[in-house]
């Protein structure tokens, strides 16, 4: 439905999107997710006509928006836009929500029916005569998104919606994203910087970095099989070493990362450059063995250099010639005696090893 | 010291009874000042709109010609409208100066520029996402202009105030082109508040300066009071 074609935005000498390409598909709900400043609100700028691209083009069922202003207003008008920041006009809740209905035209009844709809869908039933500027900013949120709503989009752009918000206001904006798609059908385009809000709610996920795509795919691609370094950095895989394939047979190979030689399953060859991304989950923490290999997969033998807790489970962190992460509950740290200097084997199976070609950085 | 406590008791005195003269002067102080007012603030806010608005060559320059034109002497505005009505002066032959009219039409000059420029400054003072969220619910150009103006009314209210505030206040051009006529019927006479503490203090007449004195003062609190309680509804 929307089609990114090599899009580039400069602003003054500063590149913010550099050949974006990828396409969104009717219906889905897609969310481009990347660190700070690597051109999210950008791009759905361009996509809202709220900003010109200097260069590609961003097509929604064909057509060019960009390329005649004269279709502009008619193509804005089949998109509606909740941005980072909650804001709202100076006036009543309701005539926050009819601004869009207005603007169209639309008789009184249908605006006050369709007003009160919405406020019903986004919990706000009998703040209509509020005044908007009296509101938290997680209600303002969803007043701006019954704002957006209420006009019937086709496509629903949302910039962060949820940065600024409490916890709870962030769950209810994500339920009322998921059943504005399901029961409305809208295709929605969000942005996010957590990678977690990422996976709960789209379809698919474009991970933008440096100004482009560096993968397009579902979450569990995205986050189980990373197209590189940087993006298993970013959707939190700690465990990132770099190395080389030594000896590769029958789609398993071995990696020489110079302390160690790693089991993976890959299909590089001999000689090449990879990175292995090991999911600190995956990595199991055993007291020291002595002897033989009992699992056909790695096991480092290291010491303990930190036990920092993380929520309900505790980070540990061993060193096995390189320093390894993985993650264990505190009972687990508990029965294991785990502390600084202890003497463990940190294991894993080659299976859980995603090994990706060495990028240039 | 004694003349003073005396001037402020024979003050009250003249405002708690609506001494005639008193309420005359402050009446044709209010109504030409208002007057004034009205006028410049349908020059100025269209002006600041279209400034504001606008793309052109120069707009910075005008803006900071403006804000410089907030300082503008009140006997400077004086000095120019009564050379342009003065029986030499180019539009001698309407017979002007020494009226009403003509301190209307300096005190309109006189606030121009103020509200002008703080009309522009109300208009920058819009939350930057509502600009976008008004463009992409889809908004006309005209539906645009319109809820921009609207979202800022009460800073251009505010606009409004302040440049009543300085047409009551100023004291120079009223003297320069009214001349503080006290005439015998109420229309012809140029005499308001400002003009006329000039002249009884001159005279030595203290208590009445101070009562006048006071009943400006008691307007300008008005003025703001009223925009004070439209501003927090």
């Amino acid at each position: 439905m929307i089609e990114f074609e090599d899009v580039s935005k400069r602003f003054d000498d500063k590149a913010v999107l550099a050949g974006v390409t990828g396409r969104v598909e009717q219906g889905e709900i897609f969310a481009v997710i990347g660190p700070s400043g690597a051109g999210k609100s950008t791009l759905l700028r361009l996509v809202d006509l709220l900003d010109t691209p200097t260069g590609g083009a961003i097509r929604i069922d064909g057509t060019d928006i960009h390329a005649d202003k004269g279709q502009s207003l008619s193509i804005r008008r089949m998109m509606g836009m909740v941005f980072q920041k909650p804001a709202v006009f100076n006036t009543t809740v309701a005539e926050n929500i009819a601004v869009g209905l207005r603007f169209r035209a639309a008789d009184e009844r249908a605006i006050r029916e369709k007003v009160e709809d919405a406020l019903e869908i986004v919990g706000l039933a009998g703040y209509g005569e509020r005044r908007a500027r009296t509101l938290s900013g997680g209600e303002m949120q969803r007043v701006a998104l019954a704002r957006a709503m209420v006009i019937e989009p086709e496509v629903l752009l949302m910039d962060e919606p949820t940065a600024n918000l409490d916890p709870v206001s962030v769950e209810k904006i994500e339920d009322l994203v998921i059943r504005i798609n399901r029961d409305l059908g809208t295709t929605i385009v969000f942005s996010t910087h957590d990678m977690y809000q990422g996976q709960r709610l789209a379809h698919r996920i474009g991970v933008l970095m440096d100004g482009a795509f560096a993968q397009v795919g579902t979450p569990r691609e995205v986050f189980t099989l990373p197209a590189s370094r940087n993006v298993a950095r970013f959707v939190g895989i700690e465990n990132v070493v770099d190395g080389v394939v030594v000896a590769a047979e029958d789609g398993m190979s071995a990696v020489d990362i110079g302390s160690a030689r790693i089991r993976t399953r890959s299909p590089f060859s001999r000689g090449e450059r990879v990175s292995l991304c090991i999911r600190s989950e995956d990595i199991r923490i055993a007291p020291a063995i002595r002897g033989r290999r009992v699992f056909d997969g790695n096991i480092l033998p290291g010491t303990v250099t930190s036990v920092v807790p993380r929520g309900p489970f505790s980070r540990v962190t061993v060193d096995c010639g390189f320093p390894l992460s993985s993650v264990l509950s505190w009972k687990a740290v508990e029965d294991l005696d785990l502390r600084e200097g202890s003497q463990v084997t940190a294991s894993f199976t080659a299976a859980s090893v995603h090994v990706v070609r060495a990028g240039e950085d | 010291m004694y003349e003073i406590i005396e001037g402020f008791v024979e003050a009250i005195r003249l405002i708690v009874t609506l001494d005639p003269d008193v309420m005359a002067i402050a009446a044709r102080s209010v109504i030409i000042s208002l007057t004034a007012t009205v006028l410049a603030t349908l020059f100025a806010v269209p002006l600041g709109a279209a400034i504001y608005f606008g793309t052109f060559r120069g707009r910075k320059g005008l803006i900071n010609l403006i804000q410089t034109l907030y300082a503008l002497p009140t006997v400077v505005v004086g000095l120019l409208i009564f050379l342009l009505i003065s029986r030499v002066g180019p539009f001698g032959s309407l017979r002007l100066l020494f009226t009403p009219t003509a301190m209307v039409i300096a005190q309109t000059v006189l606030i121009l520029p103020i509200m002008t420029g703080l009309t522009i400054s109300a208009l920058s003072g819009v939350d930057p996402v509502l600009r976008d969220t008004l463009r992409s619910l889809g908004a006309t150009r005209l539906q645009f202009l319109v809820n921009i103006m609207k979202e800022a009314r009460f800073a251009i209210l505010a606009a409004v105030a302040i440049g009543f505030g300085r047409a009551i206040s100023e004291v120079g051009a009223a003297i320069l082109v009214g001349g503080n006529i006290m005439a015998s019927s109420f229309a012809s006479s140029t005499r308001v508040l400002t003009t006329a503490i000039s002249l009884e203090t001159s005279m030595g007449n203290i208590s009445e300066s101070i009562a006048l004195g006071i009943v400006l003062l008691i307007i300008a609190l008005g003025v703001n009071l009223a925009i004070t309680t439209v501003q927090h509804r």
